[in-house]
């Protein structure tokens, strides 16, 4: 019993710190006295850059909501079963609730935050209100920044591409049926209209 | 999220380095790639591990030709971009077609291919610490079994564990022959796709036969056509976005009418992706027929058992092996977004 998953050993546990060689960013060790260890994380948001000293611990999804106040990107699930926590990092769709912040150092992160304005909404933002693509709202930034990327990516072309390139982006009061309209009414119209 | 200790080093040897003490592996030391199953599972606290290695800066990130005329998969390429690229998609058209069958498109842009085959089960009962489960803390006992078993093993299990191996990717990998390369403090070693996961056997907490602190770098596809003939299949409870009752890769060859190099591996079935070379046998250098097809689907799944809320899974299998072999014969491999079944 107990053969594999041996439970952690306190006492040896501060002395394997011997990477003098690596080229590498190394935590101090974690103790009652000394919790507060943070690791420098430079990421670009939005276009605007941020420096920061972040736990290990913290996702990014965390780290927006909490430290940053950009509270468009929600918790759902928090296990990456829903989509609601959806960004783009580096050109690329992402649950942000499984990604270490300190994981993406050096990345650029895009968020509902930075797509569109209130004054000048983006063509998805306003294909979601003239189809009435949601009722309570809370996957809704998740279902924009996914259907930013899925238009980028250049792939689906009918709608049943859509519904399973949506498919990572559930919506529990299940409106669907309009997600996808609105999708497809940005994706089938001028091209300029995507960006 | 228990607290850890963080580590990014940005050399193989400084990674594998970092998950011992001089000789000796350290238990608790995990490497984090995509983050996709492991964060997950720190959440639950299923894992603790008391450092994460974070090998993300590591120069795994190519896909490029093997020495052997195959194609040679970066450990840290996304699934996503894996499933994309041109080589994969014109020559293991198989492999890109279960990769895109898994998860979601956010969660294969994430996860990489060292960490999909490293996934571990999703079993109820392993992620619910608050339950027995002999992989998860061993001599616990298993709440899979007499419990909700939808999800688990019909074959290769034990009296430990019915635990299946959640990962599409790997099935077709099975299929293909690949080869797993791993780097450790004794060096680099190869190993055979099929030998690569372990079954459950009386000690379910292994997965698979990777060593303690011994790092994956890539994955290795030989070489061979099996583009013309091919499909994944994939049965589940909803048409995206879900894991597998029962998946069926298969990749063959027609060559004068006769069935050639038949390759026939199945997913959520098995602690690992299961394959019966016997059956295989019995359709090479024979021609294609429904009553063939049964007669190989019966021998692979000699020996099934239900375990009560799964043994409708005994059934499902056997049609989607003789449906999956009808697709690849005719080149008609399962349609990404269109679910209707060919």
């Amino acid at each position: 019993m107990g053969t594999a998953r041996l439970r952690h050993d306190a006492a040896t546990r501060f002395t394997h710190h011997q990477q003098e060689s690596m080229d590498t960013v190394t935590s101090p060790p974690a103790s009652a006295s000394n919790p507060a260890q943070t690791i420098p994380v430079s990421l670009e948001i939005n276009g605007q850059q941020h420096s920061l000293q972040v736990e290990p611990f913290v996702t990014l999804l965390d780290l927006l909501r909490e430290r940053l106040q950009l509270t468009g990107a929600k918790k759902g699930c928090d296990h990456g079963q829903c989509g609601a926590c959806t960004v783009i990092v580096d050109g690329k769709r992402m649950n942000s609730c499984l990604k270490l912040a300190v994981s993406l150092d050096g990345a650029s992160v895009t968020t509902i935050e930075g797509i569109g304005t209130e004054a000048k909404l983006h063509p998805l933002q306003q294909a979601f209100i003239d189809h009435d693509a949601f009722q309570c709202g809370y996957c809704t930034p998740g279902q924009i920044c996914s259907a930013k990327a899925l238009l980028d990516e250049g792939r689906c072309k009918s709608r049943a591409d859509v519904r399973e390139w949506m498919s990572g982006n559930l919506c529990r009061c299940g409106a669907y049926n309009n997600i996808t309209d609105a999708v497809m009414e940005v994706l089938e119209s001028k091209p300029g209209a995507q960006s | 999220m228990i607290r850890f200790d963080y580590e990014r080093p940005s050399d193989v040897a400084s990674a594998t380095q970092a998950a011992h003490v001089g000789a000796a592996p350290l238990p608790q030391v995990r490497f984090l790639a995509g983050g996709t199953n492991l964060i997950d599972l720190m959440k639950e606290n299923v894992e603790q591990p008391t450092k994460v290695v974070d090998i993300n800066r590591l120069p795994l990130g190519k896909i490029e030709a093997s020495p052997d005329g195959g194609l040679r998969l970066g450990a840290l390429v996304s699934n996503a971009d894996t499933a994309d690229n041109a080589e994969v998609n014109a020559r293991y058209p198989l492999l890109a077609s279960a990769i895109l069958a898994g998860a979601s498109p956010q969660l294969r842009n994430a996860a990489t291919n060292g960490g999909n085959i490293n996934q571990r089960t999703r079993c109820y009962y392993f992620y619910d610490t608050a339950t027995p489960c002999n992989k998860r803390e061993p001599g616990s006992g298993c709440g899979a079994m007499g419990g909700v078993n939808r999800i688990h093993a019909i074959l290769g299990a034990s009296t430990d564990c019915i635990a299946t191996h959640p990962s599409d990717m790997c099935i077709a990998l099975a299929a293909l022959d690949a080869v797993v390369n791993v780097s450790g403090p004794d060096g680099e070693r190869q190993i055979p796709f099929l030998d690569y996961h372990r079954l459950p056997g009386n000690e379910p907490w292994r997965d698979n036969h990777l060593k303690q602190g011994e790092l994956v770098t890539s994955i290795d596809l030989p070489a061979g056509d099996f583009s013309g003939h091919y499909t994944y299949l994939k049965l589940r409870d909803r048409l995206s976005y879900a894991f597998a009752l029962v998946s069926v890769a298969v990749a063959l060859k027609v060559e004068g009418g006769k069935l050639a190099d038949v390759r026939i591996a199945l997913g959520g079935v098995a602690h690992k992706p299961w394959r019966v070379p016997a059956a295989e046998a019995m359709l090479n250098g024979q021609a294609a027929s429904p009553e063939l097809f049964h007669q190989a689907a019966a021998r692979i799944l000699d020996g099934a058992v239900g375990q009560g809320t799964n043994d409708f899974k005994i059934e499902l299998a056997r049609r989607a092996i003789a449906r999956a072999l009808a697709q690849a014969v005719a080149g008609t491999p399962q349609s990404h977004t269109d679910k209707r079944i060919a």
